[in-house]
């Protein structure tokens, strides 16, 4: 509970350091009492799941930027999909709006694997209605990618969730 | 190197008025806020690069952050209030 | 001498993100339909913004305003895709249609 105030406050007090950029006692000490009382009022907005200890919360934000390694890949692929698609003459596209079936529960994991709908190659996320999504896809072969799962498996993994069996 | 940021800025001064094709004659209302929200991007960029050329990054920073914040801010109503007015015409 | 290196991988990355701008704005005019352009957009754009901040970074070295460049990269790689999902939730709740292949001849290429 202290703990989760504390790094509350740090965090708040770097971002401080970083906008400010300048070091004289006057800065330094207003963006400590001012990351204090913030932290004060709404360390429970960034921490809302208070039961997971501090390792987990560390071992999953490795397990998440180790997945924004592979995202960013997958960005680099989308682009030049989307730059063959837009220089060729006859385009060839085959433009659908799919509904996906998800199984993630948690906000946080529906969130990440919306965002990397989108900003994987052929894909966007339109709307989500309960636990479907819907899903524009630009070819249908790639749509088969998509319910394949294994996006939604690697996101489940970064977020510890367990996937029922199909 | 300097030569090299102007270039670049002229080259996306470019790619902005090709947007605002889309932004002008767009054929209905969200093309035109999909256009606008790429110009909003391309604007950030060539705030950076203004900081850049005139060697006053630590400044221009801050207003492309602003920038950047209002330009997403400003899609998002724009989306929601299209949602609620339910014409797209 | 590490100068010379961190312009030219600072140049490289620069013509990287500013080819992918090129074609995200090819994409937004030349796809016949609303959400076609919408792929070209939300990819391109946070793709090209990355790479140009990263030849800024690359040619800034490792300082304080450096560090708020990374800002800005880490900000629209949040916000691109979520300004993407938020007009197609407007677009379907406006009942727009999208552009089919086989439509395409009786109802013209317009959203």
């Amino acid at each position: 509970m202290l703990m989760l105030y504390i790094i509350t406050a740090v965090i708040l007090y770097l971002f401080w350091i970083v906008f400010s950029g300048i070091f004289d006692p006057f800065h330094l000490i207003t963006g400590a009492v001012m990351s204090l009382l913030i932290a004060f009022f709404t360390w429970d907005l960034l921490f809302k799941n208070r039961e997971i200890s501090i390792p987990e919360r560390l071992g999953e934000a490795f397990r998440f930027a180790n997945y924004i390694l592979w995202l960013l890949w997958q960005i680099v692929i989308a682009n030049i999909y989307v730059a063959r698609l837009a220089l060729s003459p006859r385009m060839p596209i085959d433009p659908k709006i799919i509904r996906v079936p998800i199984k993630l529960k948690k906000d946080v994991s529906m969130v990440a694997f919306a965002n990397s709908i989108t900003l994987t190659p052929g894909t966007i996320t339109i709307s989500v209605e309960g636990d479907t999504f819907l899903v524009h896809a630009i070819d249908l072969k790639l749509a088969d990618d998509l319910l394949s799962g294994e996006m939604e498996r690697r996101v489940a993994h970064v977020f510890r969730e367990d996937l029922l069996p199909l | 190197m300097r030569e090299f940021y102007i270039w670049v800025s002229v080259f996306l001064c470019v790619l902005t008025l090709l947007n605002l094709y889309r932004a002008i004659y767009g054929p209905d209302t969200l093309t035109r806020i999909i256009a606008i929200n790429a110009i909003g991007t391309k604007t950030v960029m060539i705030l950076i690069l203004i900081g850049l050329i005139y060697e006053r990054l630590e400044m221009f920073i801050d207003i492309a952050i602003v920038y950047a914040l209002l330009s997403f801010i400003s899609t998002i109503i724009a989306a929601k209030y299209l949602e609620r007015r339910k014409a797209i015409e | 001498m590490i100068h010379i290196v961190q312009n030219i991988i600072a140049i490289f990355f620069i013509l990287a993100g500013l080819f992918f701008f090129t074609t995200s704005i090819i994409g937004l005019i030349r796809f016949p339909d609303f959400y076609c352009r919408m792929h070209a957009t939300g990819k391109g754009d946070t793709l090209g913004t990355i790479l140009l901040f990263a030849g800024f970074i690359v040619y800034e070295g490792v300082t304080l305003t450096s560090l708020k460049l990374l800002l800005i990269p880490v900000f629209i790689f949040l916000a691109s895709p979520t300004v993407t999902h938020s007009i197609g939730k407007a677009a379907v709740n406006c009942c727009a249609k999208g552009w089919e292949k086989e439509k395409s001849k009786e109802e013209g290429a317009s959203a």
